[in-house]
């Protein structure tokens, strides 16, 4: 009994001591729920967050944006929700009361995922034509349809092998090297493959969206922090563009 | 019940469990484990989409998905079968070395989570795998994507069903039989064939279905090694899903046709084949 009492105690010292900002209590963490292509970037501003802000304790739970805003339906208590595409969070914010409009923080782009040192010297879309094994994300999920605007914007056929069930193991099949080449967003290149551009003429620009959907502060503050420029930091850190 | 004369025996047995009263403990527990059972399904069926399910059913996309989903899990019970079958026979009649060892092979496929199955058998097998760069190299032969390695990836999770099925009985049938068919003057496939056989029937029938119904429902092991291209390794529950992504409708129907097809095959298999091997016993 003593020790939550103490913690709270600690908390509300920490707040006043941040200068009067309005403070989520500690024992009522900030629930956030986050598509799984924001997994890196969340994690650091969690972590810069709750360092700036002791006392509010954030939870983030990552996952398909569409599959997040499925839980939400089903009554998942969420405060802030940040989704990979504007679509799933009209979805979310339509069913609801919620009187705050989302804000767009962060941009993605989509780049050719090849192996370390492009061993088969892949330069663009033309070259997914024919030869190198490629897989694409299944159109039913936002990064298999921006690969399938993006293709068909270049004028490029490409037979995949696999429609993958998500971004992730598009870039996993790539990593393994099972896949000579995959499309998927800048931010899903990481040390175990490499980016190949693909120029400007047709690229897509993804558009995460943010909302508190509780009057919670600490929900609010969250997002501001998301949105401001430690956020931000973090966002183009990772390989995100800002909006 | 009218029994037909021939099903005498059977229908009697049958009479006879059926009079005992269960002890009321025992009937509010597994009562309530029925439920458990059941009641997924009944979300399910409830929650169904009806009046779409011509159009679902009728969807081009959905009958490949099927077509493959059958096609692939009989030939890997087919395989299972092949394979499986003398697998079981050496554990349980041979004293070779590393019996255990085998045993809990199969046993650790079980346990494994499908999903790291698929990335194993991606390393073992796939481009750049142990077995798999060898391959390409020599032959020119990559199985991650074709219809091979959904049927490799159920093979692996599978199979263990049927091998530890069939080694159970085959430990637990009397060898009297085979040794007086063997004194005789049968040779040992004879009596493998027309003794060993016909006295595990229900355990190799039982043994087939769990496999077959492991194969049907395989999922994370598929998309890990196989990929998921409609056609080609694209089966139905890689295909529902995808559907849960933005049509969870198709996918509820989608579920609930392989609910369907499983659940006619498990009970006419196990009238037709198993009860019948039981009430031919005497």
């Amino acid at each position: 009994m003593p020790a939550p009492r103490t913690a709270a105690a600690t908390a509300l010292a920490a707040c006043l001591g941040v200068g009067g900002a309005a403070c989520g209590s500690a024992d009522e963490p900030v629930i956030v729920f986050a598509a799984s292509s924001l997994t890196d970037a969340f994690d650091r501003i969690e972590a810069d967050f709750e360092a700036a802000n002791p006392g509010v304790d954030v939870v983030v739970s990552y996952g398909g944006s569409s599959s997040l805003v499925a839980q939400l339906d089903d009554g998942a208590p969420v405060d802030v929700l940040a989704t990979a595409n504007p679509e799933q969070m009209e979805r979310a914010v339509s069913s609801r009361s919620v009187t705050v409009t989302p804000e767009v923080f962060a941009r993605n782009s989509m780049v050719i995922a090849v192996e370390p040192g492009n061993p088969l010297g892949i330069e663009g879309l033309s070259d997914l034509a024919d030869g190198p094994v490629v897989v694409l994300a299944a159109p039913e999920v936002p990064a298999g349809a921006y690969a399938r605007d993006v293709l068909a914007c270049a004028g490029v056929a490409v037979e995949p092998a696999s429609f993958e069930p998500s971004v992730r193991s598009v870039a996993t099949k790539v990593a393994l090297g099972e896949a000579d080449a995959g499309l998927v967003y800048r931010t899903d290149i990481d040390d175990r493959t490499a980016a190949v551009e693909l120029g400007p003429s047709c690229n897509v620009s993804a558009e995460f969206p943010i909302v508190a959907l509780t009057g919670d502060a600490g929900a609010e503050r969250f997002v501001d922090f998301v949105t401001g420029p430690e956020g931000g930091r973090a966002l183009v850190d990772v390989g995100f563009e800002r909006p | 019940m009218n029994a037909e004369p021939t099903a005498e025996t059977t229908s009697r047995s049958r009479g006879d469990r059926a009079s005992v009263s269960p002890p009321i403990a025992v009937f509010v527990l597994g009562g309530l484990g029925v439920l458990f059972f059941a009641l997924p399904f009944v979300g399910l069926v409830v929650r169904a989409p009806w009046s779409s399910f011509d159009d679902i059913l009728g969807d081009d996309g959905v009958r490949t998905a099927l077509w493959l989903s059958l096609t692939t899990s009989l030939v890997t019970t087919a395989v299972a079968v092949l394979i499986g079958v003398p697998i079981a026979w050496l554990l349980a009649r041979t004293n070779l070395p590393g019996r255990g060892f085998v045993r809990a092979l199969c046993t650790l496929s079980m346990v494994l989570p499908p999903v790291v199955a698929g990335v194993a058998l991606f390393l073992a097998l796939g481009r750049r795998g142990v077995v798999g760069r060898p391959l390409d190299e020599a032959f020119g032969v990559s199985l991650p994507f074709t219809t091979a390695s959904v049927v490799l990836a159920q093979l692996f999770v599978a199979m263990p069903f049927l091998v530890l099925t069939v080694e159970a009985a085959l430990r637990a049938l009397d060898p009297a039989g085979e040794q007086a068919a063997r004194t005789l003057g049968a040779s040992r496939a004879y009596v493998f064939w027309r003794v060993t056989l016909p006295s595990i029937r229900p355990a190799v029938v039982s043994g087939l279905v769990l496999t077959w119904a492991r194969a049907l429902g395989e999922f994370g092991a598929t998309i890990t090694f196989a990929g998921s291209f409609p056609g080609t390794t694209r089966t139905v529950p890689l295909a529902t899903y995808l559907a849960l992504e933005n049509d969870p409708d198709q996918a509820i129907l989608l579920s609930l046709v392989l609910v369907a097809v499983s659940f006619a095959v498990l009970v006419g298999l196990r009238e037709r084949w198993v009860g019948a091997a039981f009430g031919a016993r005497p």
